[in-house]
């Protein structure tokens, strides 16, 4: 007969804890709050700046078509002239995002807690949710452009609904799951109710998986939003207007589009990375470290 | 005579059914009276794990009998009757040391006032009243114990259930840690039910040792440690200390060869 593994920590190797080491509080000599964040955006700046002078460099020493790869300075120049209706444009089409990004999400926190309280959701939907979450949803758009109105913003918001909705389901009800077991009996032991075991254990547990899932979500929203307009609808939205341009062979100002919309899609990213560490200062990624 | 918190009459506890079938308990039979230290020991898998979650409900027996403060150990628990430590901490990452103290009496829904009062004072008993607003994270392996410890005992449990606390700790923080939850059980009178694989660790503590033998897990020898309390750094150059060491480790390799 083999021998059962052991189901606790019995192999676990001692860990090294030196009990004086207590937590020393401010680390003296910290940084400064302005170097802290050269440090933390340098990199990236300097990248960036890098990547805009290699472009116009080469897209000029090597006299590329406008058509093919426009220079950064042309499609800065459209940026400026079209400033208002690519701004206009966007923020309709951020609409259409933001809205569909909230039913979806909610839809998705609301399906994510009841797998935790009915098994069968648990069992039955959720691997079917898994399944859809690697489908393209973002091919539903044209029907959804037939099912709903098309030329109400709804029928956009409907398709980002759909493509928010798996991610944030999934990784949220994952996080409501896997709570670790001695965590759970911790509750047990001191006869908690299923609502305080929800809000006490498994809410703050899923937080990290549920922000984690609303970045990726923030990014799907625009991308859903402005797919969802190539197929159709008002022509007062980025999608739309990048599809025109571009027909028209006006590359600089579908590309000064796009720009507004990575603008958009980064500082919607960034509310989420803000609205996270309001809501979880403790975890791991966002602690202070004390290495200088 | 002084009540039984525990008694045990023919507790089996099987998990799985046909291949995967695992006897983990076999006939136990154990009586535990109010304010002694007992420690559970054995080689790894005879069961002390069960026999703890037993008492404490969080697993239920397939055979036999179990009483815990006078009732079925699902009364007991719902009474909260007693306190549990792993030997992870267990510590909520989100909540201050202060909060995760707090937590079993939150739950008990003891107001807010009477809540920071208790935390204040368990928290004094662990020695650790100037961490009370860090993190867990921000404290060692062992201070992290003792605040696991001062949130089992923040509603006052008749009973402690400790299964392998230190075992992920050093030795010398092992010995410090020791020293401290008998000063614990001393002030507090709460009885103790201690799992542990380290033989000293288990004479030192304990008032009894219960000695456990594996395939089906069951009590192969109860040993007694008449050392006098309190215990210190001499009792662990004694030779009664010797001796009762001797004594628990021919108990347990005869329960290996039978
Ligand atoms: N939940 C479980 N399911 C199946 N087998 C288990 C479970 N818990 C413990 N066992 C088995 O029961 C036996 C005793 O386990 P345990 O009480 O954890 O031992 P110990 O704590 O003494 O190391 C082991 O063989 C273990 O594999
Ligand atoms: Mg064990």
């Amino acid at each position: 007969m083999t021998e059962p593994a052991d189901r606790d920590l019995d192999l676990f190797e001692p860990r090294e804890t030196d009990v004086f080491a207590g937590f020393e509080g401010d680390i003296p000599g910290e940084p400064g709050r302005i170097e802290t964040w050269i440090r933390a955006y340098g990199p990236a700046g300097v990248a960036f700046v890098v990547v805009l002078v290699l472009w116009e460099g080469l897209t000029r020493a090597f006299d590329v078509e406008t058509f093919l790869l426009p220079k950064p300075s042309e499609i800065a120049q459209r940026f400026v002239v079209n400033f208002d209706v690519i701004w206009a444009a966007g923020f309709r089409t951020f609409f259409e995002a933001l809205g569909g990004f909230v039913v979806g999400g909610v839809m998705a926190v609301v399906m994510a807690l009841a797998t935790v309280r009915w098994s069968a959701v648990r069992e039955g939907l959720l691997p079917f949710a898994i399944a859809a979450n690697t489908t393209p949803i973002i091919a539903l758009a044209p029907i959804a452009n037939n099912w709903f109105n098309v030329t109400s913003p709804v029928s956009k918001m409907a398709v980002v609904a759909v493509i928010v909705f798996f991610p944030v389901m999934i990784n949220t009800a994952r996080g409501l799951l896997e709570v670790q077991p001695e965590e759970l009996e911790l509750l047990r032991a001191a006869a908690a109710t299923p609502r305080q075991v929800l809000r006490l254990v498994r809410i703050p547990s899923a937080l990290p998986f549920f922000f984690s899932s609303l970045k990726v979500a923030s990014a799907l929203s625009i991308i859903g939003a402005i797919v969802a307009e190539y197929f159709g609808g008002p022509q007062d939205v980025l999608g739309q207007y990048i599809l025109n341009r571009a027909n028209l062979f006006q590359f600089p100002d579908a590309w000064a589009a796009i720009v507004v919309a990575s603008i958009i899609g980064i500082t919607f990213y960034m509310v989420i990375v803000v609205a996270e560490r309001l809501a979880m200062p403790w975890h791991v990624s966002l602690r202070k470290t004390d290495t200088a | 005579m002084s009540d039984a918190v525990v008694l045990a009459r023919g507790v089996g506890k099987v998990f799985g059914a046909g291949a995967a079938r695992v006897e983990a308990l076999t006939g136990i039979d154990l009586r535990i009276d109010q304010g002694e230290f007992i420690s559970l020991i054995g080689p790894s898998g005879c069961g002390k794990s069960t026999l703890l979650r037993l008492i404490g409900d969080l697993l239920q027996p397939s055979t036999g009998e179990l009483i815990v403060n006078g009732k079925e150990p699902r009364q007991a628990r719902l009474d909260r009757d007693y306190g549990i430590v792993f030997q992870q901490a267990t510590l909520l990452d989100w909540r201050t040391v202060r909060a995760n103290v707090e937590l079993p009496l939150e739950i008990m829904g003891v107001p807010k006032e009477e809540r920071q009062a208790r935390a204040t004072e368990m928290l004094s008993l662990v020695q650790l009243q100037d961490f009370a607003d860090h993190h867990p994270w921000q404290l060692s392996g062992g201070m992290q114990q003792r605040v696991a410890i001062a949130r089992a005992l923040s509603f006052r449990p008749a009973l402690l259930l400790m299964d392998e606390p230190f075992g992920a700790l050093d030795e010398m923080t092992r010995e410090l840690m020791q020293q401290e939850v008998l000063r614990i059980w001393t002030e507090t009178e709460t009885t103790v039910v201690f799992v542990t694989h380290s033989i000293p660790e288990a004479v030192f503590l304990s008032t009894r040792v219960v000695v456990m033998s594996p395939r089906p897990g069951r009590i192969s020898q109860v040993v007694d440690v008449p050392l006098p309390h309190p215990r210190d750094v001499d009792t662990r150059e004694s030779d009664d200390y010797y001796r009762l060491i001797t004594e628990v480790r021919e108990a347990l390799r005869r329960g290996e060869e039978r």
